[in-house]
């Protein structure tokens, strides 16, 4: 498929990927080369639209929590939390310190689970080249088995403390619907110190994978908190120097609605395209790790600031430690709460709520009436905020590679947008990458690609 | 499967995505212990969420996941079925629209212009249809989201070609299993659970919480008996229209009873107006 020499064609060369597996959500990659430069890339977002900002206006305020999680299967929790954020800021309550860190608590079962996912079943076969874990496995099968016992002890906090993996049933405006007791956290114990081990394994395994030189200068934006490493809570700040409220959010970040995608595309004022998730959190936060994360980090040469995207990996790694030292702190500290839930009386306001999913900063704004009928929502998700981002690093990627054969291309392309773990369900499933050649004064040569539909 | 020969024809199984979150996907991803034996018995052959690795049809078994919302879609979900021996549905996207058929009770322009500032962009059908309005499908798995052991149990059936050992009974029944105090009765808490689908477990009223019919519909619901129930017990009429209204929505037993709602709604305004006036 690749350089077609049949003299004519010499200089058009059509790459095409029907699908770009293992990633969750439907999109597709086009990039356009034109006299040997590499003018245009998109990443087109066609995953259908479901319109939640829509269907949620004229709902009551209690609902977003579970109807929000219902954009992303992988991280329910994390629209869960912005969500019950944002409707708390609207009614002036702030929930109590133990609801808090039960939060935090759920969240990071979400992050070691949607972590282990992406660092295991997703990203790693790239690095070790496997079409999949499952391929994987028949090689390294303690490898791919530490992958899914890591994912297991996340989804053992989201099962414990949200009732269930997917969509979890507990979460409710003004904290929890019920307390889980101390027999159920210390249940957790055991699971998670194996789980702290496997993680820091991770750590060790994925440093030693080869990484391409490839470092950007996006300026880069997530929460950080008073203490700690940002996961539930925190102050908005950039690696530009910005530094602002939730309520802000709007003021600094516009959405623009492009051709190709069904994802809005996202731009920080002044600053142009930005990157949220874990390039972004490391970076801006590296000094407040927890101690084991930190060690495993500095062991693995990350340094304070990460700029190299196919390192995520490491640095996801490097987080799903840090989530179950966490998990452990929060679990050997806890003294129980006086009540599963504060009440949340509605009124007539605006709320925002922002924290970070697994793959970066989650926004959510509720308008309110009185009797606390919803009269509008917006939601930014993580994977729009990081198209733009992802699109510029493809462009300098492709260009750096156009002499490769086009199968080797393609798979590079992949992992390269692998590295942003983008949803296309909550911004995308399906990618579909096309390069196109272009001579000045000719016409284009597309080629699609062999479909992997029936 | 004892063979030398049994690999080469294990059974193909592919696994779809339409209008959906992919939370029921997941479900098969979440099988932490199993997933390693389930690819030894079956051939993953499409998955792409899971593989790069693509294997042509036909298949013996498609799961398929989410709703039928664009041009497109209603195309591809037949190209599905045609390259499909069984074809079963998972999840209440797929098996009744999800909750992105709420667009079905509203003006589908207003929603595309409330979300997107280039509506013209968006190619999207006015209604959010479940996989059986435009396919036979062999087997519908409820629920927001599935439950694993209920997929598990699925796979199993339909590879040993019997019917999957799905009850398809109330969440009354597995509540009062589990042994837990019935939230209604006990506490005057609304819940769902005597019209929903059995299969979570009973996991809402465990956690002090009135089930919020995630499953669907069960197979002989009472909805307008319970609708009644909800009001005695002070549920206000526009929630108790909404508790029907949201993950599946467009379950035919929870889509009528949303309009005989609405219906008397209309009905009580009416006659309200006549009396004021």
């Amino acid at each position: 498929m690749s350089g077609d020499g049949d003299g004519a064609g010499e200089q058009s060369r059509t790459l095409h990927v029907a699908m770009l597996a293992r990633v969750e959500g439907e999109a597709s990659m086009r990039v356009l080369v034109e006299a040997g430069q590499v003018t245009d890339v998109e990443l087109r977002i066609f995953e259908p639209p479901r319109f939640f900002e829509a269907l949620l206006r004229g709902r009551a305020y209690t609902e977003p929590p579970d109807i929000t999680a219902r954009i992303c299967g992988i991280c329910p929790v994390a629209y869960q939390m912005s969500a019950c954020q944002a409707i708390e800021d609207a009614c002036g309550v702030t929930v109590p310190e133990p609801l808090q860190h039960l939060r935090r608590l759920l969240y990071c079962g979400e992050w070691i689970e949607s972590h282990a996912l992406h660092i295991y079943l997703l990203h790693a076969p790239d690095f070790l080249g496997y079409e999949s874990a499952i391929e994987l496995a028949r090689d390294r099968r303690d490898v791919v088995e530490r992958g899914l016992a890591l994912k297991k002890a996340g989804n053992a906090i989201m099962s414990t403390i949200g009732g269930r993996a997917v969509h979890p049933v507990n979460v409710r405006v003004g904290g929890f619907y019920r307390l889980p007791t101390a027999e159920e956290l210390n249940g957790l114990r055991a699971t998670l110190t194996r789980a702290l081990r496997d993680a820091l394994a991770t750590v060790e395994l994925v440093a030693g994978f080869e990484f391409p030189d490839l470092e950007h200068d996006f300026t880069y934006l997530s929460l950080r908190p008073a203490a700690g490493y940002p996961i539930e809570a925190g102050q908005v700040v950039t690696s530009s120097g910005l530094a602002f409220g939730a309520a802000e959010f709007d003021a600094h970040v516009s959405e623009e609605h492009v051709a190709h995608s069904h994802a809005l595309h996202a731009r920080l004022d002044g600053a142009g395209p930005y990157l949220v998730g874990p390039l972004a959190r490391y970076s801006l936060n590296s000094a407040a790790l927890t101690p084991l994360a930190a060690e495993a980090a500095a062991a693995a040469g990350l340094g304070p600031v990460c700029r190299n995207p196919f390192r995520s990996i490491i640095v996801r790694a490097v987080e799903v430690t840090c989530a179950c030292e966490e998990a452990l702190r929060i679990i050997g500290e806890w003294e129980g709460a006086s009540a599963p839930s504060v009440p949340v009386e509605p009124r007539a306001g605006t709320g925002y709520g922002v924290t970070e999913a697994p793959r970066g900063l989650l926004y959510h704004r509720y308008q309110l009436a009185a009797d606390g009928t919803i009269t509008g929502a917006r939601i930014v998700p993580p994977t729009s905020q990081n198209q733009i981002g992802i699109e510029h690093d493809l462009r300098s990627f492709v260009q750096a590679r156009l002499d490769l054969p086009t199968d080797e291309l393609t798979r590079q392309c992949e992992q390269a947008i692998r590295n942003y773990d983008p949803c296309i369900s909550c911004a995308t499933h399906f990618l579909d990458l096309t390069v196109e050649h272009r001579e000045p004064g000719s016409r284009a040569h597309r080629q699609p690609g062999s479909g992997a539909h029936p | 499967m004892a063979s030398p020969g049994a690999i080469a024809e294990r059974p193909k199984l592919a696994v779809w995505k339409f209008a959906s979150c992919d939370g029921c996907q997941l479900t098969l991803l979440n099988c932490e212990d199993e997933l390693l034996t389930v690819a030894s018995e079956i051939e993953i052959a499409y998955f792409p969420e899971a593989t790069r690795a693509m294997v042509a049809g036909p298949y013996d078994l498609s799961l398929v996941e989410g709703s039928i919302t664009t041009p497109g879609d209603a195309e591809r979900i037949l190209e599905v079925r045609e390259a499909s021996r069984r074809l079963v549905t998972i999840g209440a996207c797929a098996t009744a629209g999800g909750i992105q058929a709420l667009r079905n009770f509203a003006d589908a322009e207003q929603f595309r212009s409330a979300v997107y500032a280039h509506p013209e962009y968006i190619e999207t059908l006015a209604e959010s249809t479940a996989i059986a309005a435009h396919v036979p499908v062999d087997f519908e798995l409820q629920g927001c989201p599935i439950d694993k052991g209920q997929l598990l149990a699925v796979l199993t059936a339909f590879l040993h070609d019997r019917r999957p050992p799905i009850p398809d009974y109330s969440v009354c029944v597995e509540c009062k299993r589990r042994g837990t105090v019935c939230v209604m009765v006990a506490h005057g808490t609304p819940c769902l659970g005597p019209v929903t689908h059995a299969g979570c477990g009973a996991l809402c009223p465990a956690y002090g919480r009135g089930c919020y019919g995630c499953f669907g519909p069960q197979d002989t619901p009472n909805a307008a008996a319970l609708a009644g129930r909800l009001a005695f017990l002070g549920m206000p009429g526009r929630d108790v229209q909404r508790v029907f209204a949201t993950f599946n929505a467009a379950a035919p037993a929870f889509l009528a009873e949303t309009q005989r709602l609405q219906e008397a709604e209309r009905q009580q305004e009416q006659t309200g107006r006549g009396v004021t006036g």
